[in-house]
């Protein structure tokens, strides 16, 4: 019976200072509607900072004084971050700033290696909490009580500050309507800083409440903001109850879980969400969001199709990108034909995005599963390279059918972990069943047979494939099925009062972009010879957000633009210096300033600027009144 | 005229871009005075190991280009960062295949990644020489005769371990490793192997925490309310120092052995500090109390030229780099083909004496070091440490045959 108290207590440890970071990011969520993805990293600074604080400054008061400054300093970093760049970019579409932050902690992962050093770093224990309380023969740290105690107790000050204070009030009134807290003249730069400061400064602070249990290593980051996430997602996001019943949930699911499953944790959290989602959509003390009032798709440029002009010069080209392999090397002619495959996989998400108003964050899942389903086909099945092609597209298409029925329930940012959750599931199987997929170790020797072998050859299929698919999305944008995704898209109820089906809608969406993701896995396999879990993985998920924001989320066809410029620079930063993540952070830091509405968004709307396409314009101008 | 010809004029430039940027053809051909061997290793995504690894290969390159190069030819190494995914590892090797004509591929850390390079190695075709990764896979089940590994494998290690572990008198065992590949087989080949000889003992109870993300404080009362005598830790890195911190607070190792894979080696014993967990038997390098001349003949030039000491990475670079020369050198050729038949066979001496690649599996003899860890000046030490010869812990040739698929 003791030790299942003390499993009790050491669970509620654990959603302690899994709380601490969760309450912070669904602060600064139902606020700004910013998803931060830069969280984890303040928290990783915080852990760094008071390390370095703690080791200067020894003794009782250095330690607790060291935590407390370190949260203090890295929540004057998250105040000079929001006004120098988030504030430029509220006005943008939701979800951009979420490739901000991206840039921001891949900045950080390479800054805190160059400032800090290699090597994981070992803080000093809690002074004063250093032992542990014998409880019926079971040991408790009693840095555990003091964490649980702690839980609580923040969670008992954000509510009286939300309750209490006039601040509180606002914070809570812009949580549900900002544009009307903005009405009635609160200053609303103020407000969102002093938020943001207030949800970095809780990053931060978990994260140096970490220290005197874990390694300070440049990887916190990204263990922690997934689970957070979810945990966030799990409670409701704005409700920070909400926040703490999903962390105690989570982790005492886990420390009992692991008793009868010891293999449960790696899967754990998203399968607790994905049954959430699907009983209570907006999580468990979540309530349903407002309308929506500006949709991520929404285009001030009306969208048409190609003008026979835009025809030929996409038709150019094309044929100089076919000609790639008359004066280019083998290398060049990989990197171009790696280039094609994340074009498909970019166009494909960017479908699902802008036309159909649904932005995956687990889009990965139906690349990876279109990948595995060749592997195999050619390795169980045996099947030749032209039809395992076809067949592992199937995969992506059947894992679309199943998970996208769920997620089409739901929308906005629980569409989006939804999405994520069923990514993560995938993966998890994949990288533990070992028997099957080889686990971590992959599936080797998938190559392509002879007449795709030569490198030439192999661009020209990723090419004619990309452009098949390219064009296959296009058409069907400009189909009456897209109409009735982007009527569905735009306004949900008059579509529905017009005969649409919109949920049935959203699903074929869902399997169209799910299946061409899995031609794109399909090649991609090819092209590396091998398949690892890598391929169904969170970063893989995000690279694609990140080249569909490049390109610009409100275009047609951005992503194109995206994906090259994204993978073409990618590769060759990897080549060419080790802090490529450095690099690539301040690339993307600096587009989403200068291109606030992606590369080719922000060039289109520079182009319409312009005399000569002033009808458009004032079409343009008549649309945004009529919204 | 609008959005499509901006974005064709986009996708034309970047190609053209893409194809000078990446070298329109491969015009880095070997001068004849040079030769080039391609590295790939996870500098950004492991800098704890890989620092240590490249410090080591740079000292061995300024010693064989010192001693006048390979047959007379200066040894140039260019090297690559792979981001720690196998995809980006695999372009890393086409450029240095196709763009930079490298006489043979060395490096990686990952098991994944050595995998991946070592099925691209037999695609095109070109030599490896896999110097970290620790899965048995790479030169058994998923052996070819274009790769070789110079580490001991995760079967040496657990033999070697289990020689130790063996005579214990603990009856009751708990396994604590992290959830993937690699920690899934070093469990299981450790129980096979110490089954056999103890089949006297029980396996009470296995825990599977994610990798990297340990939530070690219900791990730790779990292994302890299955009471065993003695647990095996596969745990490593940051996992490590939370599994040890709980451990210790929670008093899960007190009056238990514990038996740890890799937790010897100062990349993963020195963060710890004066937290450093006593008595534990342990593989690893205790770089202070290797008294060979080899051993201190290469200490010597290393922390003269670093002023650091040695990980065992460094290790593992310095003798990559010396048993790649030593390949090319015997050979006398770059042609893939009689580099293989000069590999295999070949002895060269190491830090760790003298290490011969088996013709069998192209898996070389380095050994390991196995002891006990103390604490010693606050500091993690390995005590009673004794040199392990790879050769003694590896199985049969029937069974390696019978593993390793035919070439």
């Amino acid at each position: 019976m003791a030790f299942y108290v003390v499993q009790f207590l050491t669970g509620l440890a654990s959603a302690a200072s899994l709380f601490l970071v969760a309450s912070g990011l669904s602060i600064i969520f139902g606020v700004t509607r910013i998803v931060n993805f830069a969280h984890g990293a303040f928290y990783m600074l915080g852990a760094y900072v008071a390390f370095t604080l703690t080791a200067r400054f020894s003794g009782a008061l250095g330690f607790w004084g060291g935590i407390l400054a370190a949260a203090l300093i890295v929540a004057a970093v998250g105040v000079l971050v929001e006004m120098l760049l988030l504030r430029r970019i509220y006005h943008v579409p939701e979800l951009f700033q979420l490739l901000a932050t991206f840039g921001l902690t891949l900045m950080v992962e390479d800054l805190v290696v160059l400032g800090w050093g290699p090597n994981d770093l070992v803080g000093p224990r809690a002074a004063g909490l250093k032992g542990a309380i014998d409880f019926f023969g079971q040991q408790i740290p009693s840095y555990d009580l003091f964490l649980i105690v702690l839980g609580p107790l923040v969670l008992g000050l954000l509510w009286l500050v939300f309750q209490r204070t006039r601040w509180g009030v606002l914070v809570r009134a812009a949580t549900q309507d900002r544009d009307m807290v903005a009405a009635l003249g609160v200053n609303q730069k103020w407000l969102f800083t002093s938020v943001f400061a207030l949800g970095v400064f809780l990053a931060a602070l978990a994260g140096a409440l970490q220290i005197p249990r874990d390694a300070v290593t440049h990887e916190m980051d990204l263990r922690v903001i997934v689970d957070v996430f979810v945990v966030v997602v799990i409670g409701g996001l704005g409700s920070i109850t909400g926040a703490f019943v999903a962390a105690v949930l989570v982790s005492e699911l886990n420390a009992f879980g692991i008793l009868i499953f010891p293999k449960i944790s790696i899967i754990l959290v998203f399968l607790v969400m994905a049954a959430v989602l699907i009983v209570r959509p907006w999580g468990l003390l979540g309530r349903a969001e407002a309308p929506v009032r500006r949709t991520p798709g929404l285009t001030v440029n009306p969208w048409r199709p190609l003008t026979s002009r835009e025809r030929i010069a996409v038709a150019i080209a094309f044929l100089l990108a076919a000609s790639l392999p008359f004066y280019a090397g083998n290398y060049a002619l990989a990197v171009g034909a790696e280039i094609a495959i994340f074009v498909i996989f970019a166009a494909s998400l960017h479908f699902l995005m802008s036309t159909g108003g649904l932005a995956s964050f687990g889009h990965a899942a139906y690349f990876g599963l279109g990948a595995y389903g060749t592997a195999f086909a050619v390795k169980l099945a045996g099947l030749p390279m032209a039809a395992a092609l076809v067949a592992g597209p199937l995969f992506g298409l059947l894992g679309a059918v199943v998970f996208g029925f769920f997620a089409v329930q739901l929308s906005g940012v629980y569409f989006a972990m939804l999405t994520l959750a069923f990514a993560q599931i995938v993966w998890s199987v994949a990288f533990q069943w070992v028997g099957l997929t080889g686990g971590d170790n992959g599936i080797l020797g998938v190559w392509p047979e002879r007449w795709a072998a030569s490198a030439p050859h192999f661009f020209w299929l990723s090419l004619a494939v990309a452009v098949l698919a390219v064009a296959g999305l296009r058409i069907a944008t400009f189909s009456p099925f897209g109409f009735a995704l982007r009527a569905t898209r735009d306004s949900p109820l008059r579509a529905e009062a017009i005969g649409i089906n919109g949920k049935r809608i959203q699903w074929s969406a869902f399997l169209i972009a799910g299946t061409v993701a899995g031609i794109g896995g399909a090649l991609f396999a090819y092209l590396k010879g091998s398949v690892f879990p890598d391929v169904l993985g969170i970063p893989l998920s995000v690279d694609a957000l990140v080249m569909v924001l490049l390109g610009g989320v409100e275009t047609v066809s951005g992503a194109i633009v995206g994906a090259i410029v994204y993978k073409a620079l990618s590769i060759w930063l990897v080549s060419q210096t080790e802090w490529s993540k450095l690099v690539l952070g301040a690339f993307i830091v600096l587009i989403v300033v200068a291109f606030p509405k992606g590369i080719v968004g922000t060039l289109d709307s520079l182009w319409h600027r312009r005399p000569s396409s002033l009808k458009d314009a004032m079409l343009a101008s008549k649309i945004e009144t009529a919204e | 005229m609008q959005r499509r010809v901006l974005l064709g004029g986009a996708l034309a430039l970047t190609v053209t871009g893409l194809a000078t940027v990446t070298g329109l053809a491969p015009s880095a051909f070997a001068q004849s005075g040079e030769i080039k061997i391609g590295e790939i290793n996870s500098y950004s995504l492991l800098p704890a190991f890989t620092e240590p690894y490249r410090k080591g290969w740079q000292l061995a390159v300024e010693e064989v280009n010192a001693a006048g190069g390979i047959n007379g030819k200066k040894l140039v190494v260019i090297s690559k960062d792979d981001g720690g995914k196998p995809a980006e590892a695999q372009t890393a090797a086409n450029e240095l295949v196709s763009n930079e004509n490298v006489a043979m591929l060395v490096g990686t850390f990952l098991s994944n990644i050595g995998l991946a390079v070592s099925d691209f190695a037999k695609q095109k075709k070109a030599f490896f020489l896999a110097s970290e990764p620790l899965t048995d896979a790479i030169t058994w089940s998923k052996g070819n005769r274009y790769t070789f590994r110079l580490r001991p494998s995760n079967y040496m290690q657990a033999a070697m371990l289990v020689e130790a572990a063996a005579k214990l008198p603990a009856k009751r065992w708990a396994t604590i490793a992290p959830n993937y590949e690699y920690g899934q087989s070093a469990v299981a080949v450790f129980k096979k192997l110490m089954s056999e000889k103890r089949p006297d003992i029980q396996w009470v109870d296995a825990q599977w925490p994610p990798l990297g993300k340990i939530d070690a404080g219900p791990v730790v009362q779990a292994v302890a309310a299955a009471n065993p005598d003695a647990i095996l830790n596969v745990e490593f890195g940051a996992d490590l120092v939370k599994l040890v911190r709980e451990g210790e607070t929670r008093g899960l190792f007190k009056g238990r052995q514990v038996v740890s894979f890799l937790t010897g080696e100062p990349e993963y014993l020195d963060p710890l500090k004066d937290e450093a967990p006593q008595g534990w038997i342990v593989t690893g390098y205790p770089w202070y109390s290797i008294k060979t001349p080899e051993h201190e003949a290469f200490l010597k030039a290393y922390q003269a030229k670093y002023n650091d000491y040695p990980r065992l990475g460094s290790i593992v670079g310095y003798e990559t780099i010396k048993a790649a020369a030593a390949i090319i050198a015997k050979a006398n050729s770059t042609d893939p083909d009689k580099m293989i038949a000069a590999a295999e066979g070949l002895s060269l001496s190491s830090p760790f004496g003298e290490i011969t690649f088996r013709k069998i599996d192209h898996q070389s003899t380095l050994g390991a070091f196995v002891g006990k860890t103390a604490l010693k000046d606050g500091k993690g030490v390995m005590v009673d440490s004794v040199y392990r010869k790879g050769a003694d812990y590896l199985p049969s040739d029937a069974e390696v045959e019978k593993m390793r698929p035919k070439d």
